[in-house]
């Protein structure tokens, strides 16, 4: 049984056949197109690494089958960085050591794009904590990723500031 | 008096990059998703194999459906004892002071839960998952022995790895007959998994009798050689690439099961193969600290000076494999006592091996030795901080030697005064926030021995005037790829920026072994020594070369800096490298160093890293919820190459310490013997909202024995102390001792 979709990736439109329905999001991402700065840290749901952005709202790829995504818009870690000119939040990870291993990475990075785009937490550091709470990092990176949310959330204020 | 010696400068020269908080070279690779870790690559032809594991913890499988599994489509190929090809190697043997027993299904035996019983391979991830639910084994079953008073007790040989299950020194009796207070009490500390966020996971490949491994390894040329052994081939056709690891944490220095048998696998049908083990698999056969009890004596003058000091540990082990966390050790070279005897007990369940976890044995043995001096503290009435400054080690409790450099009373003091220690009330129970929720501050120190281990490396200078450095280093997170170039890019004289690193893979000399906190002491000696070969070589050329502006100067008459040679004397004499070289009609010139210690200077001295750290707990007096709002450590580690890094790395070690206070704890069913949290949702670490405001004070210190660049380690240390430091500040808030970690709700209410 194959299952045909068509699914904007990173800007670009991809007609997937999919071979198999149990296909997740993250499987699709990491073994067939090889995009495979998503990481698997544990495909139930409970770690975050695998954290994307479907239709601007972060999810677990994991937890989501390819199948049911149709039309659906999925931004991955290999979209945020246009031109080679790394986003606001990539940038802070970088400049406050918000990673040791960098397994994870990518998904904080994608989550606090997800909780800056939802915006919510507001400059409040336990509301950025909660809700980076999703995102497991186990080398202990926690402080340096809180400090990078924060930051890159009020560089992104201020630029849409200038530009209002 | 300070106890710090102050640093030789004539020793050894830094330029410009060491000490530098510099951001991680790799950090651009990292945020955009494109640094490879083992199980993102994917070669042609790939085949996907998933391990199928035990659901007993003791007996045999009787029979398995491997008609059913290969019968689903895309399944390729059932492995199983019944068609496994033997290795070169016997797997229940042990080979080398690193090599565990491992399962690579050489029989039908089950010895724990979670254990590989097939190996299902596929042309698709989703076909081999459900080939392995198809095999749907048959067993026949043994009751499992799980817990410490289920098991079978032994006293083990040795405890760690290699080293002595008791030692005394001084006399234990008349310690413990002198003392006007004594504390005996008993703590436990439970089975805790190291589950890195990268899985075990592994990519091989053959090419007819050469092998191609892409895995994360912490000691990766002397797994080349152990891999090599098991496949009956010379380490030279094995390349082994592990430029990444997603975390290791002592996991990903030793070889398991799963990884032989899919390069097994990729030999018996001439694919590649991938294995990337689930979460649930890390609970088995990848290793775990094993559990212990605990029990410790301190007894004390009047004014709370230990006068003896007591600490006994047994700690639990496999049924046919041994590691005995040293948890017994964490009381030799902390606190000075007259009197010191340790000694070390095992028991055998069915669970997989243990093995080295973050701190083996310094983590478990600080969590109980850090309480029960807060538990003397308290019987004799003096503050936990004054306990320790009376307890004191001038010099290496265990041995009686000087310590190479320490600077533990510094820490104390600016820990403190950073903390806000002063004016704690000693009586627990005393604090509230306007929230009503009770307060407690709790310290406890942090010590972690300095080894140093063996490693090789290559300096070669370039006509262009760069240089390429080169050892097989493994980056787990700590930040080798940054540190290490700098100490590299500071003995050539050059800026960072015109040094290439190589690293990460075994055809590189070797790098030595990413643990014990020892890997940036050792690699960065030897890429150290390389870089200083390099430039004696060249300062060789150009001061015998008349054409030279530094000719007669000497090779001791020169310095390098800023990529030229400079005459020591006379700033006006210099030459850049790639005019040396040019002139010579050389390409580039070689230079090769070792890192290691100096026997004399190892036997001489002890050498430790030290620490103080510093906690506040908020509790909920009604739910009994326990937050750590506020951690703040000091630690004392030589000298530091990059203090971004090294107080990440801190910052890592106290979150590992919290986490061991407040979270982790594998659970293992005792009528099955299966782990029962074994996934991220039971098995808790701690999230962002766990985590306090953090602060890790790096103290100066200068330490000119262990080893050449002054260096100590930085990765472990922060979980001593701290897990030890929440655990008293929960006694301070509440007035309840817990002695069994980890602290949960249930033991602070009712």
């Amino acid at each position: 049984m194959s299952l045909s979709v068509t699914l904007t990736i990173n800007g670009d439109r991809k007609d997937v056949v999919l071979e198999d329905p149990r296909v997740t999001l993250l499987d699709l991402l990491r073994e067939r197109l090889h995009l495979t700065g998503t990481k698997k840290g544990c495909d139930r749901g409970q770690c975050g690494a695998c954290t994307v952005l479907v239709d601007g709202r972060r999810i677990n790829a994991c937890l989501a089958l390819a199948a049911s995504l149709d039309g659906a818009e999925v931004m991955t870690i290999e979209g945020l960085a246009v031109g080679g000119r790394l986003a606001t939040v990539q940038s802070a990870f970088i400049e406050h050591d918000g990673f040791q291993c960098g397994f994870c990475t990518p998904g904080q990075i994608m989550s606090a794009v997800g909780l800056i785009l939802e915006g919510d937490a507001g400059d409040d550091p336990d509301r950025v904590r909660e809700g980076m709470s999703g995102n497991l990092c186990r080398c202990g990176a926690h402080a340096g990723i809180i400090e990078a949310v924060l930051d890159a959330q009020k560089r992104v204020a201020g630029e849409e500031g200038k530009a209002a | 008096m300070p106890d710090t010696i102050p640093f030789p400068s004539a020793q050894v020269r830094f330029g410009s990059s060491s000490g530098q908080p510099l951001t991680r070279r790799d950090g651009f690779l990292k945020v955009t998703g494109a640094a490879t870790f083992a199980a993102d690559n994917h070669p042609e032809n790939l085949l996907h194999a998933v391990v199928a594991v035990s659901t007993i913890a003791r007996g045999r499988v009787v029979s398995l459906d491997v008609e059913a599994a290969k019968a689903h489509p895309g399944v390729v190929e059932v492995i199983t004892p019944a068609n496994c090809p033997p290795l070169a190697l016997d797997p229940d043997e042990k080979h080398g002071l690193f090599g565990f027993r491992f399962d690579a299904l050489q029989n039908d035996r089950v010895r724990y839960a979670k254990q590989p019983i097939a190996l299902v391979l596929a042309e698709t991830l989703e076909a081999a998952t459900e080939g392995t639910r198809l095999l749907a084994p048959v067993y026949e079953t043994e009751p499992a022995r799980i817990g410490f008073d289920n098991g079978e007790p032994y006293a083990p040989a040795t405890v760690g790895v290699g080293g002595a299950p008791d030692f005394d020194r001084g006399d234990l009796a008349a310690g413990l007959a002198a003392a006007a207070h004594l504390v005996d009490t008993e703590y436990e500390t439970p089975a805790q998994y190291h589950n890195a966020m990268e899985p075990h996971a592994i990519v091989a490949e053959w090419d007819g009798d050469t092998l191609t491994i892409d895995t994360p390894n912490q000691a990766i040329v002397l797994s080349r050689a152990a891999y090599a052994a098991f496949f009956g081939i010379p380490p030279e056709n094995v390349y082994l690439r592990s430029p990444f690891l997603g975390g290791g944490f002592g996991s990903k220095a030793i070889l398991a099961g799963p990884q032989i048998l899919c390069i097994r696998a990729a030999r018996m049908l001439q694919r590649p193969v991938k294995l990337a083990l689930p979460r649930d698999q890390m609970f088995g056969p990848v290793g775990h600290r094993g559990a212990t009890r605990q029990r410790l004596r301190l007894a004390t003058d009047a004014e709370g000076r230990l006068t003896a000091l007591e600490h006994h540990a047994v700690a639990t082990t496999s049924s046919f494999d041994e590691f005995i966390e040293p948890a017994a050790n964490a009381s030799h070279n902390l606190y000075a006592s007259p009197a010191i005897s340790t000694r070390h007990g095992a028991v055998r369940v069915d669970t997989g091996t243990p093995g080295p976890m973050r701190a083996p044995g310094e983590a478990s043995g600080s969590a109980a030795l850090e309480c029960a001096l807060d538990e003397a503290a308290a019987a004799i009435g003096i503050d936990p901080l004054e306990m320790r400054l009376r307890n004191y080690a001038e010099t290496d409790p265990a041995t009686g030697r000087p310590f190479s450099a320490k600077a533990l009373r510094e820490c104390y003091a600016q820990g403190a005064e950073r903390f806000g220690w002063a004016g704690r009330p000693l009586a627990p129970r005393q604090m509230t926030d306007d929230a009503g929720r009770l307060v407690g501050w709790g310290m406890g120190s942090a010590l972690f021995p300095a080894p140093m281990f063996q490693a090789e490396a290559r300096a070669t200078l370039r006509a262009d005037g760069t240089a390429l450095v080169e050892t097989a280093a493994a980056d787990m997170g700590q930040g080798a790829w940054t540190a290490l170039a700098q100490i590299a890019a500071d003995s050539l004289g050059l800026d960072i920026e015109q040094v290439e690193f190589r690293s990460g893979t075994s055809d590189l000399p070797d790098g030595g072994v990413a643990g014990g906190s020892g890997h940036t002491a050792t690699a960065g000696s030897a890429l150290h020594n390389a870089g200083t070969d390099a430039i004696a070589k060249l300062a060789e050329i150009a001061v015998n070369d008349p054409a030279s502006p530094l000719f007669g100067a000497g090779n001791a008459g020169v310095e390098a800096r800023e990529g030229r040679l400079w005459h020591r004397e006379d700033e006006t004499r210099s030459e850049g490298y790639g005019d040396i070289l040019a002139r010579s009609g050389m390409e580039s010139l070689e230079g090769s160093g070792t890192g290691g210690r100096d026997p004399a200077d190892a036997e001489a001295r002890a050498m430790f890293s030290h620490g103080a750290v510093f906690a506040e707990v908020k509790v909920d007096p009604d739910l009994g919820q326990v937050l750590v709002t506020r951690l703040v450590g000091a630690f004392a580690a030589g000298r530091i190459i990059n203090p971004k890094l090294a107080r990440s790395q801190l910052y890592g070690g106290m979150i590992w310490g919290l986490s061991f206070a407040l979270h982790e704890e594998a659970i293992h069913d005792r009528r099955t013997g299966r782990p029962v949290n074994a996934d991220l949702a039971g098995y808790h670490i701690p999230v962002h909202a766990d985590i306090p405001a953090m602060e890790a004070l790096l103290i100066d210190e200068d330490d000119r024995y262990v080893n050449v660049l002054g260096i100590k380690g930085v990765g472990e240390i922060g979980i001593t102390g701290t897990v030890g430091a929440i655990a008293n500040a929960i006694w301070h808030a509440t007035g309840v001792r817990v002695r069994r970690y980890p602290i949960r709700i249930e033991d602070l209410i009712g």
